[in-house]
This record gives C-alpha cells, structure tokens and sequence, in this order.
C-alpha cells in the first residue's frame, strides 16, 4: 500500500503560513524518517495525513483514493505526550480498549503489566502510558502509523524497547511507519530512508 | 565550606484514598542522596517515570498537600524548610519546569516570563530583559503577545527556559530542559546551563537524555525506581565498562551510538523488599532479593549494588 501526501500547503492564519506544496509517500513495508526544526510545522504535516485537520489545500491519498473519514481511519497518529491524549477519568483498561481489545501476546510483546489496567493514567509514567497509546493504534485496520517523537520523552532503555516492539509488529503485518523525530542518531538506527523537513517544505 | 545544595536520604510518598476511607500509601521516592557544589552542574539521569520531577517540586515546596517528605534538605548549608523555600524560590533558587503544561493557558507568554512585579518601573526593567533573553532564543516580538495553545513545542520550552533565567538564581533546578528542541536549541541550552556554572552558579540537572548530561555535567547520577543507585564522573561514562551498575550499563548501551541494544525489564511499580534492580538484573546475588544495598563509595563511585562491597571486586 501507498500513502501520498501531494502539494500539501497550510497556514494556522492568515499571517505565517506553515506549510507550503509538501508532498512524501510511503510505503507499508517502510519506515521513513522525518526530521527537522522545532516549530517548523512537522506536527501539523502529522495531524493533516492523519485526518485530524482537514482544511488543508492539496490531497493524502491511500493508493490514490482518497481516505474516508466516516470510517475507521488507516492513518493513526501517535503523539509526543501520552498523557493528553487519554481521558483523564478512565481506566486504564477502558482507555486500551477504547479502540479494539489487543491480544495478551501483543501487550505481553509491548511489555504491559497487568497491573497497569487498573490504574488511572495519571498513575503511570511517561513511558508506561507511551506504550498504551502504540498498542491502541495497533487495530488490524491500521496500515499506516505516524510516530510524532513518541519516544522524546522516554529514557534510553526504554526507548530501544518501545521502537523494537513497534517494528517488529509493523514489519510483520505490513504496516508503513513515518517517524518524526529531531534526534538523527535515532532516526539513522531505525529508518530504511530519512526525509529532511527543509527539502520537503516550500516555504 | 558547605555544599549549595544538599540532599539526604529523601523519600517522598503520597497518600491516596483508594475506596471509601481506605487509604493507600504509595511511595515514589525511597532513598535520594546527592549534592551540588558552587560552580557545578550534577545531572540526576533516569528511566521516565522514576519520580525525578519530584526532587525538583521537593526543592521547591511546591510538593502536593497529600505527599509525605522525610529525609533532609540544605541550602547553602541552612536546613531547607518551607518558609525559605518559598522566600527562595523564584529568586536565588529557579526551576525550568518539565511541562509544558505548566504555562498559564490565559496569559500572554511575555508576562509570564515577567512574572509578578511591584510597579511599572519594575516591569519596565524586567520587560527589557525578557525581550533580550527572548531574543537570544530566537524568538521575536511577535511572540511576547501569543498564548501558550499558539507556540510549538520548542517555541514553549524556550519561554520556560526564559522564565527561569530572567530571575538569574544561585541555583538553577532544570528539570527536562530539552526534549522536543532541535539541535541548535539543544545546544544553546546546554551553553546556556554552562555559562551558569562558570558563573559560579550550581545547576541541578534532571534528565532522561544521556547527551544532555553526558555535555554538561561533572557528575550523573543514576536514579532507577526512586533509588540513587551510581553517581559517576561525567568520563566514565564514555565507555559502559567503567560503569558499575548493570543498569547504568544497559542506558549506555540502549543509546543509537552504542548500538540500541534491547535490554527487557520494566522497574518495579510497587515497593520492592530487595534491590529495586534485582528483577532485571545478569549479576544479581539471592541476598538481593531481600536486601537493600545502600548507597556506598567503591573507588571514587558511589555505588547501590552489593556485587562492589569491600573485598568483592564485582566479578
């Protein structure tokens, strides 16, 4: 599967525009790359492929068809911080499953402790969090993920564990990754082809 | 002549209702030593969730009402209460906080970075200074009048980082001051934390980001399920087999540099009755399980592992 962003251009308001005819496509089997400066629009180039903004001019397509926002969304967006992303007032538990009930093998593979469920999320760390927030976009109907910086925030160790279960699940079930990142050390270690935001952004 | 900051045998709990009346303890920090000396930067480097932050808000009193605190804090050699927290705090003692959720959502970033002032003169003269410092970081006056939702994530670290350096404090405390920059921001950072030092100043450094540490710090210390367990010269850390601690050696090893090898094993999420690492652990001993290890010196190290007591060289 092909995922194509073509002459994506954007602008908050009406006096800096942020993006300006962006265009990258991916493929299932890769994992791309995607660094650049702080505030020069990598985040917003995530929410528009992912479907969460959509008054933008240009088109993201999934094998040239356009995506359908009425059904569930084949680009899923992993964020920077876990902890804004999930209902401060539901478990665990509920906030896993919000999506889809993942199987044991597969939080066993992302190292979640059964004990976490239980908890609230402002209970858990960090990078306990973090791996609820992969695991939950990890529906079968998933084809694509867009890592913003999900391991920023992490500590080393468990920054090679979360990227390693992520890969080999995204490997194995032909799902494409576009990791954003401004750490090029990483991005070298688990990309297949790296893209610099400059080249990319016409602005 | 006494350290700037000091910190002895900490622990910090919290108290929570669980169900009903039924109250729950749970403790965060167990055992927290370190010290930073005048023109010294110490980095505490650790997993995420291992209750760094709170060193920081204990530093700084701002501790929520249901945490319990024992052990002992000094500054400049007086014993560090509540009342010379609050007088310190802002002023001698500044804190770059983790978050940037820490910013008020209603209020221009400028002002914040101001804070509070007694009159227009006041104002006026911080204003100016604020401008310089965020100029410095490239941020330009058509930033003083945005909120916090309009700023990236860079752009909102680098008001923090303002925010503490307009006070220009004895002590910084600089809690995750760079995830999320880009490199040049990463690196003015860094010189920036620097220039403090050579200014005499004592900056406690808290991170996750090995480089960070590894570029400013005289010493790190390894902090791992709210135990210090290795506080190691910043050159030791070139090479995983000057290290001690298996843990310490997994961090160095995890890192793209080293080879991103995959260590398993998550900390513990409840209190442990041997060493915290034992679960996780290629040397551990069967006293481990039951047994704290303390924090002890082992040629120059300070370290929590009962493999490097005397008269056992950890082979």
């Amino acid at each position: 599967m092909d995922l194509k962003a073509e002459n994506i251009s954007f602008s908050y308001n009406k006096k800096r525009q942020i993006l300006k005819d962006v265009s990258l496509s991916l493929n299932s089997n890769q994992i791309v790359g995607l660094i650049g400066d702080s505030g020069s629009g990598k985040s917003t180039l995530c929410k528009i492929i992912s479907g969460y903004i959509s008054n933008y001019s240009g088109k993201v397509t999934l094998d040239d068809k356009e995506i359908p926002d009425k059904d569930y969304y084949p680009v899923q967006l992993i964020f920077q911080h876990p902890e804004k992303t999930m209902n401060p007032k539901w478990k665990m538990d509920k906030v896993l499953n919000e999506a889809w009930a993942p199987t044991q093998e597969l939080k066993d593979t992302f190292g979640l402790k059964d004990s976490w469920l239980t908890r609230w999320p402002n209970e858990l760390s960090g990078g306990e969090l973090q791996r609820f927030s992969i695991l939950r976009a990890l529906n079968p109907k998933t084809k694509f993920i867009i890592a913003d910086e999900i391991s920023t925030m992490l500590d080393a160790v468990t920054q090679v564990q979360i990227w390693d279960a992520l890969i080999k699940h995204c490997r194995t079930n032909n799902i494409g990754i576009l990791a954003v990142s401004h750490d090029p050390e990483l991005l070298e270690v688990i990309c297949d082809d790296i893209l610099y935001f400059k080249d990319i952004n016409h602005i | 002549m006494a350290n700037l900051l000091e910190v002895n045998h900490l622990s910090i709990s919290f108290t929570q209702y669980v169900q009903g009346l039924n109250r729950n303890e749970s403790k965060v920090i167990s055992d927290l030593t370190i010290d930073v000396d005048e023109s010294e930067i110490v980095a505490i480097l650790g997993s995420s969730g291992s209750g760094k932050s709170l060193l920081a808000h204990s530093i700084l009193g701002i501790l929520p009402y249901n945490s319990n605190v024992t052990g002992e804090l000094k500054y400049k050699g007086q014993v560090l209460n509540q009342e010379l927290k609050e007088k310190l705090r802002g002023k001698e003692i500044c804190l770059i906080p983790q978050s940037v959720n820490f910013l008020d959502p209603l209020m221009k970033v400028s002002e914040q970075a101001i804070g509070e002032c007694k009159d227009e003169k006041e104002h006026a003269q911080k204003k100016s200074r604020q401008r310089e410092i965020f100029g410095k970081y490239r941020l330009d006056e058509s930033v003083d009048d945005l909120y916090p939702f309009e700023l990236s994530g860079g752009m909102a670290r680098k008001v923090l980082l303002s925010t503490a350096l307009i006070g220009n404090p004895d002590l910084l405390i600089a809690d995750e001051p760079t995830p999320g920059l880009d490199a040049k921001s990463v690196e003015e950072t860094i010189q920036d934390i620097r220039n403090l030092k050579e200014h005499g100043k004592g900056v406690l450094l808290i991170t996750h980001e090995i480089d960070v540490a590894l570029k400013t710090a005289d010493r790190i210390a390894i902090f791992y399920s709210g135990y210090v367990i290795e506080i190691n010269k910043v050159e030791n850390f070139k090479n995983a087999n000057n290290l001690l601690h298996p843990y310490t050696k997994a961090l160095i090893n995890s890192l793209p540099r080293y080879g991103f090898n995959l260590t398993e094993g998550v900390q513990p999420l409840g209190e442990v009755s041997g060493c915290p690492y034992y679960e996780n652990c290629p040397i551990r001993l069967d006293k481990c399980e039951n047994n704290i290890p303390q924090l002890e010196e082992h040629d120059g190290v300070m370290i929590r592992c009962f493999n490097f007591k005397e008269g056992n060289d950890g082979s």
